[in-house]
């Protein structure tokens, strides 16, 4: 049996209230954790023992990755530019205005390009994909591809997983650069900071550690996105309703979970 | 022995209780058409004999093999033996009809690109649809998409081909076309046929045999002679398509599924 052929989770009236409402809410928050929990098993088991979609997996680089490249790149640009001047302002009243390239540098590694690229990046991918799959189960698509004797986790689930793992982190590497870039550009501009002055001084400030304790995240939020998006897209029913439901539903619970995910992991990485 | 055996097959969505003690054989060979009213659970039965739905209880036997249950290895052998055409055809909308055709044969069967491409022409060939391997889902028509539908069940040859209510929708013309389709391929392939459907027309121009499925169970099997010669009533009325004029609202709504 697969993580699809289970009985969809139940959609009964929401709850009214009280003690039994929130009983309720938390009998149905359990059985989603469970139920990713099947499904994450799966798909690292389909993963492993079973040749991978190569066609679908190129696919879902370019779906994820190419797709997602504009927003990630605005995200960095403009949030290089506005921590930038935020800083240099800030700094430049304490006669500091030196150390502007290390902040940057600093929380930019360390915080703002993994984490702030992962929660647009992985929105959007996550809305797409909750969509898509979504669609696919409320027309019987997914059935059929069972139907068809093929398995809707190696099929679907796996190429997804294993593209949001890869695309997630480069994403954020671009916007490592693009962030630290667009701030160097602004500080020369507004506040006459050398650009020369601004670079060495934002690498020097960033170690290995400070770089892998912010991108070493990354995989774990593209991990997350994806396995919650397929999870949502295929537990859809109720047809065009169910999927406008899907949808906002990953949105939320991705960011959510990047959030508390990001929270958990800073700290972990940082007691090692 | 039959082909496909249903015994005492029990199923129920929440408190809604679809099958109480089902029972059917089908044999090698026929064509049976599964009639009866909404939510009676007649694409319920399609999906319970090849594992998309699981039963409450009851077994269902295969070719002798047990499909309540049964490992998803077991499960892949049944479904190659059997194509299915869905309601909405089901086509996949990322891929072009050629690769929508062509699945089944790349997740099955150790073929050459060459032997593919030939075995999809052949099946579009065999729904009067040569030539459109490059258009898109998107660009057929309800009936075009069924017949397209249809080609991707026939592609890897079943011996059993499953059609869930394969004319609702269609106009006139397209609803003849199917029922052609169903009947040619019959002769052509050799195939079993299960068709549900409430289309009456259809049933008796395609089918050896009917089953109507009502409250839970098999009310009625028999030929289409045999049918229309019937003196049950829930039988008659639904054939006829009889409605109580004195019924109130609420009951008929209730009734209506």
């Amino acid at each position: 049996m697969t993580a699809t052929d289970a009985p969809p989770p139940p959609r009964g009236p929401l709850p009214k209230g009280g003690v039994v409402g929130a009983g309720d809410s938390i009998y149905r928050f359990f059985q989603h954790v469970g139920r990713v929990t099947i499904l994450t098993r799966r798909t690292f088991v389909t993963l492993f023992r079973t040749r991978l979609d190569w066609r679908a997996f190129v696919d879902q680089l370019d779906a994820l990755g190419v797709k997602s490249l504009g927003i990630g790149a605005a995200t960095a640009i403009f949030v290089g530019i506005v921590m930038a001047i935020q800083f240099a302002f800030s700094l430049e009243r304490f006669g500091a205005k030196d150390t502007v390239g290390r902040i940057v540098g600093l929380s930019e590694a360390r915080e703002l390009a993994p984490a702030l690229t992962s929660l647009v990046v992985g929105s959007r991918i996550a809305a797409a994909m909750a969509a898509e799959l979504g669609s696919m189960s409320v027309t019987q698509q997914v059935d059929a591809i069972r139907a068809l004797g093929a398995d809707p986790i190696r099929k679907l689930v796996v190429p997804r997983v294993l593209a949001g793992i890869i695309v997630i982190p480069l994403i954020a590497c671009i916007a490592l650069v693009l962030g630290v870039l667009s701030a160097m550009l602004i500080c020369n501009i507004s506040f006459g900071i050398e650009m020369p002055f601004f670079l060495s001084t934002a690498i020097d400030a960033v170690t290995m550690k400070d770089f892998m304790a912010g991108m070493g995240k990354t995989p774990f939020f593209g991990f997350l996105t994806t396995i919650l998006a397929c999870y949502l897209g295929l537990e859809t029913r109720g047809g065009t309703e169910g999927v406008g439901r899907s949808t906002a539903s990953a949105v939320v619970v991705v960011s959510i979970s990047i959030l508390i995910a990001d929270a958990v992991l800073t700290q972990l990485f940082l007691s090692l | 022995m039959a082909l496909i055996e249903f015994r005492g097959v029990q199923k129920a969505f929440g408190p809604k209780r679809v099958f109480i003690d089902l029972n059917l054989d089908i044999h090698e060979g026929e064509s049976i058409t599964i009639i009866g009213g909404s939510g009676m659970g007649k694409s319920v039965l399609l999906k319970l004999l090849i594992g998309l739905l699981e039963t409450d209880g009851g077994s269902i036997l295969f070719d002798g093999e047990q499909i309540v249950n049964a490992s998803p290895k077991t499960l892949t052998k049944v479904r190659r033996r059997i194509g299915m055409l869905f309601q909405g055809a089901a086509l996949f909308d990322s891929l072009s009809v050629g690769e929508n055709v062509a699945y089944g044969l790349r997740e099955h069967l150790q073929m050459s690109e060459e032997a593919i491409a030939e075995r999809v022409h052949e099946s579009l060939d065999s729904v009067g649809l040569p030539g459109i391997e490059d258009m898109w889902p998107a660009d057929l028509s309800g009936g075009m998409k069924k017949r397209v539908g249809l080609a991707r069940a026939i592609a890897v040859h079943p011996e059993v081909l499953l059609y869930d209510e394969p004319t609702t929708g269609l106009d006139p013309i397209n609803v003849t076309r199917i029922n052609r389709l169903i009947l040619s391929l019959k002769e052509k392939l050799q195939v079993t046929s299960i068709v549900v459907t409430h289309d009456m027309q259809s049933a008796f121009i395609t089918s050896d045999r009917l089953a109507m499925i009502d409250d839970g169970h098999v009310i009625f099997q028999g030929t289409p002679d045999e049918i229309r010669r019937t003196e049950d009533r829930r039988v008659r009325d639904f054939i006829e398509g009889n409605a109580d004029e004195d019924l109130d609202t609420e009951t008929l709504l209730r009734r209506g599924g």
